[in-house]
């Protein structure tokens, strides 16, 4: 199982990774943790003609506190840092908390949270849970080619054009996004969390560390009474697609957190994914793990909104 | 047996292997690459069952760095079927019909992963950058791939010549079953499947050949776990003398069976070697491992039990089916055991046992870690949880009133082994296993553990089964000892190691006769130049058979040693004992010679010797048991069931088993519990996943499930030791024993643990997993699991805005 | 088109230029000679293949060579003192690391074929977790499949190697214990 030929460009800024990108829009290809891509060229399922090796641009990596209380992580930010960093389990603590489900420590090592949401796997954990996060993502690509400077930096192209996209936006069908041949994902934009906001992550996996059956990723903020002010839900393999799911969300939405509301919205969740059958599970089971995951994780993150000390998920 | 040194035997040793594996520097086939080393790359078929119409090869011969490609027209006299490896022992009206594949597929593929041609390149990349040039066309056609519809009239044949897919049908019988059912008080029937998984050794399969022109002299590395009839087969095929081909199994990262074949790798990459005069190497990768390396099996059996009142058991009833796969290069062997390990440690007066193997298009069928034998306790241990649960009876008391007494051996029960010889138990004492099972399990207070954790919310189960193992059998192994004049000794055995410990426990076994420390004692496994008579590691016989054979011959060394030493010392050999390494005059340990100082006068380069003298102290000796050495055991677990995931944990773990005279009981509980981990992947992980069309859909690590640390519980083991007659060492294997009685025991705990929450669940087919253990539940409407109701989820799924924006996410999808 | 990498591995630099795609399982076994890294499945499953880089465990078979460039590798071969030890008559160097030893003393492998990558995970894993609990034991192991020892005693091998790190300094050395059969080759037939 050994990958088929390729050339090989290792770029040390952002700037020439985009160039690069940008002469072979649709040939070159970028690597980031490699942890999903090069089983692809292992197996001959994929064989790009040239792989941009992002791992020495610096720049890309890198976690920065923002203003409003949230982080802003670079895309080739580890995996591994998630799980490690204390910014990440003090302002994203949902971050923290699923870090140690993504497969196991050696594949957190390489693999990066920009590369896992890249691929849109709709059963990836951080594509869902950067969703109930409410994150966004800023994608870059070379400005438009200045025939006139060829000798500048990046070899002729003007400054590089960035745009910042809701993930929501962002994730349009299994491994497919808004991604432009020639752009990259730079920065995920993760917002800060108020008072009684809480979150929580759950999955079932045959083998630990293995792909979820299925997982659910909860936000809630509460208002001082213990309603449920604002709520979302994601789940991970109950759909073609990475997203939200609306109707669980509705439900509990303006309602106080109780039993018999987390249990409506349970169920509206478990009706309204979309889990596709495997030698795992059927639909049924798949179902049935969504309407018993969504309730708890909705619970949980409701009881941490309520005792704020208690948001810190432990890892 | 002499006592001198005999504390050894029974010793945890630390292995002496150990320090080579822990520091990288063991050598694997992998590791072999002579210079100017050609590698290889299959083409194999991606479909089931096709005809080659068409194969176009020139593309692939021109790329830059191939020195040539081959398929079944370059192999003349070679491309013929390959040989039977294990002729079916001479059971009564036994229908055999033999087929074995080509080295290379011609006009036919019959399972996916059939070798058509073969690359051979500068390295592994650039072979398979031209394998994918080669033009094959495939024409596909229909696939068997259920073993139930194997034989109904309108199955495709994987066979032409044949009528049928039937590969073979036989009865096996004792007693009188028919009478015995018209007087039960209670008949259990059940239909029992148990699927396929493969071995999973993590090193894949790898052959390096070494043709020497000029010396005349081919060389093998080949991760076999039976380099002896390799070598045999190698020189028989390519025209050179025995003595002419040397085959070494150096290091082998774990065998479990399906090592040992003759594959159409190991007779091509030394062909390829001799045809280019250059060495040629290939190594197997995981994809590949999937299909052309072969794998466990699938049965289903209609099985029947047939009890007096008070649960003795009066006879048995089984009929099955058993998949073997494209071929049956292995014979009968896994049906066989199936069939004669469905016995157990039981009484069972009547026995009618009919199966009938069949033909589909999947990967080859051959003996994996176990070899059919949990098949057939998992039919008995069912059938006899059946009939407990339905009469009112325990399951340990059922089983204990059953199990043979300790004055009931040698036991014969009358059919035929896998070993051709009567299936005779030759000791056995299992009473005392079973209450010792149930005794660390807590049986006795089980009912109030799963009624205190029932109030916690939580579901526990307990499962507890019996089961025997035939091990040791022959036709034989061989050793020779010998003791060098610098005092080490040095041996040499036919049979392969894949990492049961031979190194250590062998040395053992010599060093218990000759007075060193094992840490002495030199062994050579697998190397057909140091030995080259014996047949290989497999059916848990290493010990028995091998290590039987290497006491001979450390006996035979000793009385040569005695010998010796009392005409240098001048005493009668019974004053003398061997002890570090010196014969010494007991009592006065002064008075002492060593061992290799009388090596060195053993060999006298002047001089006369005496008419008949052999030289230095060496001796050669080997042992065939008349019959396989049978040992047993008892599983038994504690499982806490999910009832919102289904998903299953296993709590506490528990062997308590017989395998006689222990060697190293270190040794023997690591093979136990490697055993138990591969049953725990058969009983609810490890699955092949076939489509419609045949094709597996799951062949990778990521989707084929193996245990890890986090799935499989410590495992408390202890020991009985009945000791074997059979062998001078009263040893009896142990190798495969861990696997044998997993899944029985598991599907019984998880019974148990829903017992209140859905009494009719039943669970007949391994394996088991979350998803279908939900299934299962739905079925019978336990833990409350309805039918959900599907039109409320086809509504919603309707209209899905997200959240901050009202577009669908479906839109802007290509 | 070959590229040039300039990698640190075991301490010792190297350089070469190699095909892009070369993995680095391979570049250290086939062109480094360094064998003791093991290949089990090639799609970063099995965890044979993990070495470190720059002291972190990775799946060799999931990185190219070329993306070492300017790294440090260590492998199996890193671990056992080879500079201050006497080699045996075999070319086995005789003092152990405490993982090692550890795994020794325990019975922790038996094929040793998936044993170097859970040797570097536990050196990375103990480094960073110096007294865990079996169930965090566990929990590491998890990215490694082995098919012969069913856990167990690995487990137990890396609970005595947390013991031993702790009592000793940070590199304990020492033959194996008396009892111990020091390892003379028992597989003959190794070529030039």
């Amino acid at each position: 199982m050994k990958p088929p030929a390729f050339e090989y460009v290792a770029p040390s800024d952002l700037d020439e990774a985009l160039a690069a990108l940008a002469a072979d829009p649709g040939e070159a290809r970028p690597l980031a943790g490699g942890q999903s891509l090069v089983p692809m060229l292992t197996f001959r399922l994929a064989a790009p003609a040239i792989l941009v090796d992002l791992n020495g641009v610096s720049e890309l990596a890198g976690i920065h506190e923002r203003a409003d209380g949230g982080l802003s992580i670079g895309a080739m930010t580890r995996q591994r840092v998630l799980e490690r960093d204390p910014r990440v389990a003090a302002r994203a603590p949902l971050l923290a908390e699923t870090a140690p489900w993504i497969a196991h420590a050696q594949i957190r090592t390489r693999g990066t949270i920009g590369g896992s949401v890249a691929h849109a796997d709709p059963a990836a954990e951080l594509p869902a849970v950067l969703l109930a996060l409410g994150a966004s993502v800023t994608l870059a690509k070379a400005g438009a080619r200045n025939a006139d400077n060829d000798d500048q930096n990046g070899g002729g192209f003007l400054a590089r054009e960035e745009r910042e996209l809701p993930l929501t936006e962002f994730f349009l069908g299994p491994f497919f996004t808004a991604l432009e041949p020639e752009e990259l994902l730079t920065s995920i934009e993760v917002p800060g969390m108020g008072e009684h906001e809480g979150t929580a992550f759950e999955e079932v996996a045959r083998r630990r560390g293995d792909y979820a059956i299925v997982g659910a990723a909860a936000w809630i903020r509460l208002d001082a009474g213990g309603v449920c002010e604002d709520v979302a839900l994601s789940l991970v393999n109950a759909g073609p697609t990475p997203c939200l799911w609306v109707g669980a969300a509705d439900a509990l939405r303006g309602r106080p957190v109780t039993a018999d509301s987390l249990a409506v919205a349970a169920e509206a969740a478990a009706n309204e994914c979309e889990p596709a059958a495997d030698m795992h599970g059927s639909e049924a089971y798949r179902r049935h793990l969504v309407r018993v995951l969504a309730e708890r994780t909705l619970a949980r993150a409701a009881e941490r909104a309520r005792r704020p000390d208690e948001r810190e998920g432990s890892a | 047996m002499s006592r001198a040194g005999s504390h050894l035997v029974g010793a945890s040793v630390l292995r002496r292997e150990d320090p080579r594996l822990l520091t990288g520097q063991a050598l694997f086939v992998d590791d072999v690459e002579p210079a100017g080393t050609l590698h290889l790359a299959f083409v194999r078929s991606n479909v089931p069952h096709a005809r080659i119409t068409g194969l176009d090869i020139e593309a692939a011969r021109r790329h830059a760095g191939v020195a040539a490609v081959y398929t079944a027209d370059d192999l003349g006299e070679l491309c013929a079927p390959g040989p039977v490896l294990v002729p079916p022992p001479p059971i009564e009206g036994l229908v055999f019909h033999a087929r074995t594949p080509l080295p290379l597929a011609r006009d036919r593929v019959r399972h996916q992963g059939e070798a058509i041609a073969v690359v051979v390149a500068s390295s592994r990349y650039v072979a398979e950058d031209a394998a994918e040039l080669v033009q094959v066309d495939l024409e596909t056609l229909d696939a068997v791939v259920d073993l139930d519809r194997a034989l109904d009239p309108e199955a495709p044949l994987v066979h032409d010549d044949l009528d049928s897919n039937l590969a073979a049908h036989a009865r096996q019988m004792k007693g009188d079953y028919a009478a015995a059912r018209a007087e039960a008080d209670h008949v259990v029937a059940r239909t029992l499947r148990y699927d396929r998984g493969v071995a999973a050794a993590i090193e894949n399969r790898g052959v390096v050949a070494d043709w020497d022109a000029r010396e005349g002299r081919l060389t093998v590395w080949d991760t076999t776990q039976a380099p002896i009839p390799i070598r045999n087969a190698l020189a028989g095929l390519l025209g050179l003398g025995e003595s002419q081909v040397r085959v070494i199994a150096p290091f082998i990262g774990g065998g479990f069976g399906p090592k040992i074949m003759f594959y159409a790798e190991e007779l091509l990459v030394p062909w390829i070697s001799m045809r280019l005069g250059r060495p040629a190497k290939w190594i197997e990768d995981r994809y590949e491992n999937f299909f052309a390396t072969t794998q466990e099996r699938g049965q289903t059996h209609e099985s029947e039990l047939a009890l007096a009142a008070d649960g003795t058991i009066l006879g048995v009833r089984d009929r099955f089916v058993h998949d073997s796969g494209a071929y049956d290069p292995y014979g009968l062997t896994v049906p066989i055991n199936s069939q004669c390990t469905l016995l157990g440690p039981y009484r069972v007066p009547s026995y009618e046992s009919e199966f009938r193997v069949v033909f589909t298009h999947k990967p080859i069928v051959t003996p994996v870690r176990g070899a059919g034998r949990q098949h057939g306790v998992w039919i008995m241990e069912r059938l006899l949880d059946a009939a407990a649960r339905e009469m009112g009876l325990d399951r340990v008391e059922i089983r204990a009133r059953n199990l043979l007494a300790p004055d009931e051996f040698p036991h014969d029960h009358e059919i035929l082994y896998q070993d051709s010889a009567s299936l005779t138990y030759d000791s056995g004492n299992y009473a005392p296993l079973l209450q010792e099972a149930a005794r660390r399990i807590g049986h006795d207070g089980f009912d109030a553990e799963r009624e205190n954790a029932r109030a916690e919310g939580r579901r526990l189960g307990l499962g507890i089964v019996s089961y025997v193992e035939g091990t040791g059998i022959g036709p034989y192994e061989g050793a020779r000892v010998t003791v060098e004049p610098g005092g080490a000794v040095s041996v040499a055995t036919g049979v392969g190691t894949q990492g049961q410990g031979h190194f250590t426990a062998f040395a053992q076994v010599v060093a218990a006769q000759i007075g060193v420390d094992p840490g002495r004692v030199r062994i050579v496994t697998g190397d057909t130049s140091e030995f080259h008579w014996g047949t290989g590691t497999f059916a848990s016989r290493g010990a028995v058979v091998a290590g039987s054979a290497m006491h001979a011959a450390a006996l035979r060394v000793r009385e040569k040693i005695l010998t010796l030493a009392s005409e240098a010392l001048e005493v009668s050999p019974t004053d003398l004992e061997l002890a570090n390494g010196v014969a010494r005059v007991r009592g006065a340990p002064d008075v002492s010679i060593a061992l290799g100082e009388l090596a060195r006068r053993a060999n006298p380069l002047r001089g006369a010797v005496k008419p008949g003298t052999e030289p230095g102290l060496e001796a050669t000796a080997y042992f065939g048991p008349a019959s396989g050495a049978t040992a047993a055991g008892v599983h038994a677990l504690v499982v806490e069931v999910d009832p919102d995931t289904c998903q299953v944990e296993i709590l506490r773990y528990v062997v308590v088993h017989d395998c006689g005279t222990l060697i190293n009981p270190m040794i023997v509980e690591g093979q136990i519990h490697g055993g138990v981990a591969l049953g725990i992947g058969n009983a609810f992980y490890e699955e092949l996943v076939f489509d419609e069309e045949g094709g597996m859909t799951n062949a990778s690590f990521m989707d084929y499930l193996l245990p890890t640390a986090t799935e499989v519980p410590d495992i408390e083991t202890a020991h009985f030791e009945t000791p074997s007659p059979l062998n001078p060492l009263g040893t009896k294997g142990v190798g495969e024993a861990g696997a044998i009685p997993v899944a029985a025991a598991f599907a019984q705990a998880v019974e148990d643990a829903l017992s209140d929450d859905a009494p009719d669940l039943e669970i007949l087919d391994m394996p088991l997993g979350p998803g279908k253990l939900f299934e299962l539940l739905r079925e019978t409407g336990g833990l409350g699991l309805e039918a959900r109701d599907e039109s409320a989820a086809t509504e919603a799924a309707a209209t899905r805005p997200v959240r901050g924006d009202a577009r669908s996410p479906r839109e802007g999808e290509q | 088109m070959e590229t040039g990498v300039a990698v640190t591995v075991n301490g010792r630099a190297h350089e070469r230029r190699v095909e892009p795609r070369l993995l680095l399982s391979d570049f250290l076994r086939h062109e480094l000679g360094l064998t003791g890294t093991h290949v089990g499945c090639e799609h970063g499953v099995c965890g044979a293949c993990t070495v470190l880089l720059d002291g972190e465990p990775v799946r060799a078979c999931l990185l190219f060579a070329v993306q070492a460039n300017g790294h440090e590798v260590t492998t199996v071969e890193g671990l056992a003192d080879i500079d201050q030890g006497a080699l045996d008559t075999d070319g086995v160097p005789d003092l152990l690391h405490p993982v090692q030893r550890a795994f020794h003393q325990t019975h922790a492998l038996q094929c040793g074929f998936c044993t170097p990558g859970i040797l570097m995970t536990t050196i990375a894993f103990l480094a960073g977790n110096p007294a865990p609990t079996r169930g965090e034991i566990r929990e590491a192991l998890s990215g490694h499949l082995c098919r012969c020892t069913g856990y167990q005693n690995i487990v137990e091998g890396v609970a005595r190697a947390a013991e031993l790190l702790a009592c000793g300094d940070a590199r304990v050395f020492g033959r194996p214990e008396a009892g111990d059969a020091h390892g003379s080759d028992p597989a003959s037939g190794s070529p030039a």
